[in-house]
């Protein structure tokens, strides 16, 4: 099979996308970043990615909540070609403001609202996978970064329970060594049941806070100056290998 | 037509956002707004209501607070792009076609009208914003009302001709409060002394005719101290050249000749911000720049527009560079200051508090840089009295660009004739004008509040994405510079320098609203503009791509070699100035100075046994402790080139020089720091400059810099800068920056200065009152290091690694925090021994490269014993150190080598394997074994047989952090 290709939505305020592109390739992958005028202007684009993702920013500078404006531009234009997408094999992730704009364009539960003190935070966290995905594959505990002002996720009692069924709840906030080690809380803006990623479309599609592409080296870690003989690599990069592997190895 | 939107967060809302949106809809308007009020609504988590108030829980009285007609509102035109997208109304969003204007609504429950007015005043500022307050009746009988905050002026004369036939009194007068209005009301300051004046008066006399009021507030910009730096351009006492030339620009040129082969830079001075060499395919830049007087009026938006602003000059640095880091610096009044202010006698205009200002600049660079998508990584914050009148706000930005972009130098660039000139970006409004000239004056009543404007970072990023991500590559432009001070009088007259001229139609510049007189046109400063030189045959493809990216860009004149800058408006020609005049034509003046006399003295100081609670009480200090509070709100992760952060190790202390990947697969690192001392400047500036560049160094050094490949900059923050006396410490602070940048080598690569940070006003008697900043010299470094995985962390790391001293102390209180507690200045300021000082950098920076080092940290305010404290809170664990054989010229009290500033001093911890090869390579320095990083945490100091500090960590800990807690 192939090396899989990547698309990479930009444009409006969203900022991450230059580090998503390095960490997919890192990775193995065939990294493409649209701007999301140039794909309005072909949608058929699509067709030839296996990987769409939403990487992390701050479109429309978060005006009128996060990731809503962003999400109405996409619905407006590419609603049918999303379905489309999603029908295929294929996988899709949103960071940070990629899983708020997700969540808006109604592709996951839930919600994402203002951290539980107001404030925007940059800290490290660290994560338990619970859910079923290929883009989790390996992975039971990592410490990645967060950065955001609106991290803080809601969901019904009802869905929740639903998601833990199904295993559609991807991380949670957890006390691991990064928490220990600065001695931090480990839920960092309130969110419900812990929840720091989910899941659907059978794993397929994931959203989550934290920024694996701020961990593809391990320098990049508050623990590394603890000790720096340690491999090269991240921690995040796992999850886009696992990305690819999902396609090279099927 | 005008509707309402109102939504609230699920449930019972104690707080509502409000959109105002006023459109006239061809065809079924509610359906058309019940469309909108979805899209603004997230059903999960909010409800909307239209035209009719929400249920809420109970209240007496709600307080509305939105923008003042004209201030930028940033939501509002989200929401009207989203509906122009979502309806497909064609057009631009401006209030004569779609606007919308938001709100924000709370619900207070308390009885007292009078109370619910002071609490509106506490959530909003004045200047910008509106507050309405509606009783429950009210609101239950009608709601809020439907009236929107749109910009409505009057018609006026577009162009006046200003009589310079009149009394040097008026001309005076012209100069200090502006031109008369033929409404009789003076337009503000064009900061023009009568001498300048005289030089127009007599410069128009040649022509036979009165200058256009274009022509007047052009030329103010343009001879603008903000513009022109006249104090650091003019002939001072006996140095012909002047400061800039003399002492900054030379001593780069000097350094860059030693340096022979080995020179990095590459372009510096000439453009909008300083260009080095990164690696054999990148130059790095960097810039830092003030936006001291806005931020004292409306910190958000002074602080914001500082950061988004200086972003602008990376992007306009030669063919456009890509920030890849923010900087920062705070110099504030003390937030627990609650003496009132006031800028005129009758005591209508307050200044605000230094807590409103510290918050409200804080959140400043929070939201220009988190929003852009720049990490902001480096920043210091310093709190003095002496900054209530007149905060300093220190923004700054590093950049990267490839050194050759389709085979052409990017540094070089040059508008050609025949050249489009072209606007990208925002539309110009009032705000921002008389910027330039409002910040070269002492602040008073008469400071314009038009001068204060609020950046749209998302418009601005737009532009940046489309310039340095995809035109720059294209080979669209010959030209680009920042549209900053002056707007575009000042960016089009620069780049006009080129070619030799330039013709501008000023009707085609896009307007926010109608009928602005071409001067305000001309001047405005609104924000995220650049102005670029487009080759006409070029200008269709470049056109296109700026639709393609949702920026506005036009075409409004034509770069000539006229040898003269002329705006016509509508037809007709309203300024024709000579090239010469505009740039040469301000007379020099002979700047004299008078010599300080200090009298301060060194205190005797009684003798004391233990320093356990000073040293507990100083490390509280909020200028020696953390500012995590500040540090943790700013993202400087993003862009993934993180490697030594803002607040490291376990204990997450502040580090003084952060290090990042500006490339993501080069192993070079960047790394920067910064440093100030306003308060040695009391005993003398000279070595105010010395030791902040020594410190900025050595910040540098110490996590890995590269003394070789390090370059610096200069903020020159001054006060009443007319003063003999003052202009004297300035000459003595300059003298000082040739001296030590040339001796250690290190180039000034930009610089900028802000010469009357001074307020006059008046004390809640109505008593007239003046305060200045203390002079307050900025020195940032930047420097590359070969290999980032060799960075060095300021905290210890493990039990039993062994704790050094690098360098002399010496009886060097004068100044410092430790006399600040006792309440004196003392006379034994720091200084500087070059020669000795660059043996132990080399030697560190040798050790660092051999990866011996576990932690180094700079020895800076505070001394030995803060040094020791915080590298203890970093890596949470306890020290025993003596201080008996400290390396000394003489014998020295307690006090003093618990706490002298004296400069050059590293801390650094070695494990145990490394201890033999550390030894060897600082074998020749003076260096000391202080003690042991011990376990259990206990922090012991002893001086022979008495210890003279024994604390633990967790104190310690809980006074490093406590300023910061308290402000989270």
């Amino acid at each position: 099979m192939k090396k899989p290709k990547i698309i990479i939505i930009s444009g409006y305020g969203l900022n991450c996308e230059e580090e998503t592109k390095f960490a997919f390739e890192l990775a193995g992958g065939i990294a493409n970043i649209v701007h999301i005028n140039d794909l309005i202007k072909k949608p058929k684009m699509l067709k030839e990615y296996q990987i769409l993702v939403f990487p992390g920013g701050f479109s429309y500078g978060d005006d009128t909540g996060s990731g809503k404006a962003y999400a109405n531009k996409f619905k407006n234009h590419l609603a049918k070609e999303l379905t489309e997408f999603l029908s295929r094999n294929t996988l899709t992730i949103g960071i940070c403001n990629g899983f708020q704009i997700i969540t808006n364009l109604g592709i996951l539960p839930g919600g994402l609202t203002y951290n539980k003190n107001g404030k925007y935070i940059d800290r490290w966290v660290d994560l338990e996978a619970k859910g079923n995905s290929p883009w989790l594959k390996g992975i039971k505990k990592i410490s990645l970064p967060i950065a955001h002002g609106e991290g803080h996720y809601v969901i019904s009692k009802k869905e929740y329970k639903k998601m833990r069924k199904n295993k559609e709840i991807a991380f949670v906030y957890t006390n691991g060594e990064i928490c220990k080690f600065q001695n931090l809380e480990k839920n960092p803006n309130g969110s419900e049941y812990d929840i720091a990623g989910v899941l659907a479309y059978n794993g397929r599609v994931l959203g989550m806070m934290p920024h694996p592409e701020r961990a593809m080296f391990s320098h990049q870690s508050p623990i590394w100056q603890m000790d720096k003989n340690v491999q090269k690599e991240g921690v995040g990069l796992q999850i886009f290998k696992n990305a690819i592997n999902y396609f090279l190895n099927s | 037509m005008i509707s309402r939107i109102y939504v609230t967060p699920k449930g019972k809302a104690n707080f509502i956002n409000s959109y105002l949106i006023s459109h006239k809809f061809a065809s079924d308007q509610r359906d058309k707004i019940l469309k909108i009020a979805k899209a603004l609504t997230n059903p999960i988590l909010e409800e909307f209501f239209i035209n009719k108030f929400p249920k809420t829980k109970k209240f007496t009285y709600v307080i509305e607070i939105g923008f003042k007609p004209g201030v930028t509102d940033n939501v509002g035109h989200t929401v009207e792009e989203t509906i122009i997208d979502l309806l497909g109304v064609v057009g631009c969003p401006t209030p004569d076609n779609i606007a919308v204007y938001t709100s924000k609504i709370f619900l207070v429950s308390n009885s007292k009208l009078e109370e619910v007015k002071k609490i509106a005043l506490s959530l909003h500022n004045p200047l910008i914003e509106r507050s309405y307050v509606a009783s429950f009746a009210e609101i239950k009988k009608n709601g809020l009302p439907l009236k929107v905050p749109k910009v409505i002026l009057k018609k006026a004369i577009p162009v006046i001709n200003v009589s310079l036939n009149v009394s040097d009194e008026e001309l005076k007068k012209i100069g200090k409060e502006g031109i008369m209005d033929e409404t009789n009301i003076r337009r503000g300051p064009l900061a023009l002394d009568l001498t300048s004046m005289k030089v127009i008066q007599e410069h128009f006399k040649k022509f036979k005719r009165d200058p256009t009021d274009i022509e007047l507030e052009s030329l103010a910009q343009t001879w603008s101290e903000h513009c022109k730096h006249t104090i650091f351009a003019n002939p001072i006492d006996d140095i012909k050249d002047g400061l800039y030339k003399t002492y900054i620009k030379s001593a780069t040129n000097l350094i860059r000749k030693n340096k022979g082969k080995n020179d990095f830079c590459i372009s510096v001075f000439s453009d909008n911000s300083g260009g080095i060499i990164f690696d054999k395919d990148y130059l790095i830049t960097h810039k830092v720049e003030t936006h001291n007087s806005p931020s004292a009026l409306d910190p958000f938006g002074g602080a914001i527009t500082g950061i988004v602003g200086v972003n602008r000059d990376t992007i306009g640095f030669g063919l456009g560079a890509k920030p890849v880091a923010n900087v920062y610096g705070f110099c504030f009044g003390n937030p627990e200051d609650k003496s009132l202010l006031f800028r005129d006698k009758n005591l209508t205009q307050k200044m605000l508090s230094p807590k409103r200002i510290m918050e409200g600049v804080v959140k400043g660079i929070n939201v220009g840089g988190n929003c852009s998508g720049i990490p902001t990584l480096s920043g210091f914050v310093h709190y003095d009295d002496r900054y209530r009148g007149k905060p300093l706000v220190f923004a700054g930005t590093v950049g990267l660009i490839p050194r050759k972009i389709q085979g052409k130098l990017s540094h070089k660039k040059q508008a050609q004739v025949g050249d489009y000139i072209v606007v990208v970006g925002g539309r110009v409004g009032l705000d921002g004008i008389h910027g330039a000239t409002f910040s070269s004056v002492v602040m008073d009543s008469s400071s314009p509040a038009t001068a204060v404007q609020i950046s749209d970072p998302i418009t601005q990023k737009k532009l940046s994405d489309a310039i340095i991500k995809e035109a720059r590559y294209m080979n669209l432009y010959n030209s680009i510079t920042d549209n900053g001070a002056g707007g575009i009088s000042c960016s089009v007259a620069e780049m006009a320098k080129e070619c030799g001229g330039a013709k501008v139609f000023l009707e085609k510049v896009p307007l926010k609203y109608l009928s602005l007189r071409p001067w305000e046109i001309w001047i405005s400063e609104s924000q995220e503009r650049m102005t670029l030189s487009v080759p006409k045959k070029k200008w269709s493809t470049f056109k296109k791509l700026m639709e393609k990216r949702g920026v506005e860009a036009t075409v409004i004149g034509e770069f000539t070699n006229s040898k003269k800058c002329i705006v016509e408006y509508s037809g007709k020609k309203i300024m024709d100035i000579d090239m010469e005049f505009l740039h040469e034509g301000l007379p020099k003046q002979h700047l004299i100075t008078s010599s300080v006399i200090y009298k301060n003295i060194e205190p005797i100081l009684e003798i004391k046994k233990s320093f356990t609670a000073i040293l507990e009480k100083l490390l509280s200090n909020k200028n020696l402790s953390g500012f995590s509070f500040i540090s943790e709100q700013y993202d400087h992760e993003v862009q993934g080139s993180s490697v030594l952060k803002p607040l490291s190790g376990r204990g997450r202390i502040n580090t003084d020089a952060q290090v990042f990947q500006p490339v993501l697969n080069s192993n070079k690192g960047v790394i920067l720091s910064s440093s100030t001392y306003p308060s040695y400047g009391d005993i003398s500036t000279y070595h105010m400059a010395s030791c902040a560049i020594d410190t900025a160094i050595r910040n540098t050094v110490c996590s890995g810099g590269t003394l070789s490949h390090l370059a610096i900059l200069d903020n020159f923050c001054w006060c009443s800068s007319n003063d003999p006396k003052r202009l004297a410490q300035l000459v003595d602070s300059v003298k000082a920056c040739y001296e030590y940048a040339v001796g250690f080598g290190t180039p000034f690569i930009s610089g900028k200065d802000s010469m009357f940070n001074d307020f006059k006003g008046y004390d809640e008697k109505g008593e007239p009152m003046a305060v200045s900043i203390p002079p307050t010299l900025l020195i940032s470094a930047i420097s590359v290091m070969p290999d980032l995985n060799k960075t060095v962390s300021p905290e210890f790391k493990k039990i039993g690694d062994i704790i050094y001293l690098l360098g002399e102390t010496n009886d060097e209180l004068g100044g410092g925090e430790y006399y600040k507690t006792l309440g004196v200045v003392g006379s034994n300021v720091p200084k500087v021994d070059l020669k000795k000082n660059i043996k132990t950098y080399r030697a560190l920076e040798k050790a660092i490269q051999k990866e011996l080092i576990a932690s180094a940290i700079s020895v800076n305010s505070g001394g030995l014993a803060i040094a020791l404290a915080k590298a203890c809170v970093g890596g949470m664990v306890g020290c025993n150190v003596s201080l008996k054989s400290q390396i000394a010229p003489k014998a020295l009290s307690v006090e003093v080598k618990l706490f002298s500033e004296s400069q050059g001093r590293i801390l650094v911890s070695v494990s145990h394997q490394n201890v033999a090869k550390f030894e060897q390579i600082t074998a020749t320095l003076p260096r000391v074994t202080l003690g042991k990083v011990i376990k259990d945490g206990k922090f012991i100091i002893t001086n022979g047989k008495n210890k003279v500090v024994e604390t633990n960590i967790k104190k310690l800990y809980d006074a490093y952090h406590k300023f910061s807690n308290s402000q989270k």
